[in-house]
């Protein structure tokens, strides 16, 4: 039997008050939109105190023995399964937007250019990290042989998979297509690779085959997999939910680089 | 200043001048509160954030496949007779803490699997999210908070006088005294109350030195973006990324433990003349009982 005292009751009414207080602070759009002011203080603070500075790199001793595969794993769109069916030997990556020459690049002439190679740790929103070997040519000049114009501000990369637009994810308004965007000081960062090669083999599927994003300074829902498409543009506020991610507008940060 | 006496705020039984002295200054008392709300807001929020990778690791990296570097984690089992248990492991030791961690209580009532429960978190639902942007917003605040009391403590020579362990004050015999004294809950009472003694001194500096700074440190080592400002710097002082995540984690515990404490200090040593003393800043030392003191 339960024996309920006067304090008890008074303890089980101050929780629950507590409780709904809380319910009511974190379900206010006004006090969210308040505390979220803070992403901008970490980016300015990392990009005032982080110039041209490299992620650490670690030696092949590092690696994961298994490098967890996270988000989408297995794409189920028709055109992305047709590309994994033939190998990828008529996928095209194109890299258009604001740029004076677009380009069209088959998996072929990805491994044929420069390739930087890096042994970096992959950093999950969630919690857990990896160190796995990535291969790539830097975006950089890719950007650079495309002709980046002057009101490029940002870089997208749109991808073949659809996480779902589920209302439990976010909201029914977006495709669900996976996609991210990154400022042009990662776009230029010498270790943000488009990689084709993890640990010295061709990218899996359940990684991103052909290629994903290495964005090596902030987290890992910003290294896109799966990417079809890499797009110059002044905003990405037309994009989807407008956030410029697909967790981003599902109310992760853009910038995240903690 | 520091020798005002006036019996301001007081109950109304007259206490003789002398006995209340002016304890805590404003900026002490107000970084005191800040900070109180800046830790809840962080503790819960950081439980919620754990919630979405409910494991801790030793070394540079550590995921799902990573048993070997695994010694922490809070999960769940199916039984036999089709209900699931919350199971709770720190090293080789397994507990079962259904109810409360692995298995607990949603709002609406359902036993949901889970690591901390929706009581304990910020926002009182699983919403990783969200509780990233209230860890970090209170983050930011926790730290400008810190630096302002510490800048305001060095340059007053708070810290330096009333709370850093004064060397004689660091014999074993007057420690092993103090804690003898605290056991029998005798606290010290009259002049001798006017200054922190060495329990509160070493609690209070390892927590603004050394605890709180490791906090930061650490939480800090979990920034891609701060680590590589750092060349990698900071991970590697504590054994790597996954480490650090652990450190944070005790950290936090270590905290936990700290408050405890120190409302239980509170609440035994006089609630009502210790609260005011960080609200108001008057402080009563009382009357000392006769008897052997420490310093």
């Amino acid at each position: 039997m339960t024996i309920l005292t006067r304090r008890s009751l008074i303890g089980v009414g101050a929780g629950g008050l507590l409780l709904s207080g809380c319910d009511r602070l974190s379900g206010s759009a006004g006090a969210n939109a308040f505390v979220a002011q803070a992403e901008k203080a970490t980016y300015g603070w990392q990009r005032l105190i982080g110039v041209g500075d490299l992620a650490q790199e670690f030696t092949a001793a590092d690696i994961s023995p298994v490098f967890k595969a996270n988000g989408s794993t297995d794409p189920q769109d028709d055109a992305y399964r047709r590309h994994v069916d033939e190998g990828f030997a008529n996928w095209r990556l194109k890299i258009d937007g604001l740029v004076a020459r677009p380009l069209s690049l088959s998996l072929a002439d990805l491994h044929r250019l420069p390739a930087r190679t890096q042994i970096t740790r992959h950093d999950c929103v969630e919690g857990w990290s990896a160190i796995g070997q990535w291969s790539g040519p830097p975006l950089g000049p890719l950007l650079k042989a495309a002709g980046l114009r002057p009101t490029a501000k940002y870089i997208v990369f749109h991808c073949a998979d659809n996480y779902g637009g589920a209302l439990g994810k976010g909201g029914t308004q977006s495709s669900g297509l996976y996609y991210e965007s990154i400022d042009l000081r990662d776009a230029f960062h010498p270790q943000t690779i488009v990689a084709h090669s993890m640990n010295g083999a061709p990218l899996t599927v359940a990684h991103g085959a052909p290629c994903r994003m290495r964005i090596e300074r902030q987290l890992g829902y910003k290294h896109a997999k799966y990417v079809m498409r890499i797009e110059a543009v002044d905003s990405f506020a037309r994009l989807e939910l407008g956030k410029g991610g697909y967790w981003e507008d599902r109310g992760y940060e853009w910038y995240a680089g903690i | 200043m520091a020798s005002l006496a006036e019996p301001i705020g007081l109950p109304a039984a007259p206490v003789p001048p002398g006995r209340v002295y002016y304890r805590h200054r404003i900026v002490t008392r107000v970084c005191h509160w800040i900070n109180v709300l800046c830790i809840g807001f962080l503790i819960a929020s950081g439980l919620n954030i754990f919630n979405a990778h409910p494991a801790l690791y030793w070394g540079k990296y550590g995921a799902d496949n990573d048993d070997a570097r695994r010694w922490f984690e809070i999960g769940a089992m199916d039984l036999p007779d089709g209900t699931a248990a919350g199971i709770t492991r720190v090293g080789d030791v397994h507990l079962t803490t259904t109810g409360v961690l692995g298995i607990n209580r949603a709002a609406n009532g359902q036993l949901q699997q889970q690591g901390f429960p929706d009581w304990l978190t910020f926002p009182t639902n699983r919403d990783l999210a969200t509780a990233r942007r209230w860890h970090f917003f209170f983050a930011w605040l926790f730290i400008l908070n810190g630096l302002a009391y510490l800048v305001y403590g060095f340059a007053t020579r708070h810290l330096q006088d009333d709370v850093w362990p004064r060397l004689r004050q660091l014999s074993p015999a007057n420690i092993a005294h103090d804690i003898v004294r605290h056991a029998k809950l005798q606290f010290p009472r009259g002049d001798e109350d006017r200054h922190y003694h060495i329990l509160q001194r070493l609690a209070y500096a390892g927590t603004v030195f050394v605890l709180l700074p490791l906090m930061v440190a650490t939480g800090l080592s979990m920034s891609p973006g701060f680590d590589a400002a750092l060349g990698g710097l900071l991970p590697g002082l504590f054994g790597g990324r996954a480490s650090a995540r652990s450190l944070h984690f005790i950290t936090m515990d270590l905290t936990v433990a700290f408050i405890v404490i120190h409302v239980a200090m509170v609440i035994l040593a006089g609630p009502i003349n210790q609260l005011r003393s960080m609200i108001t800043g008057r402080y009563d030392v009382g009357v000392a009982k006769p008897g052997e003191r420490s310093e």
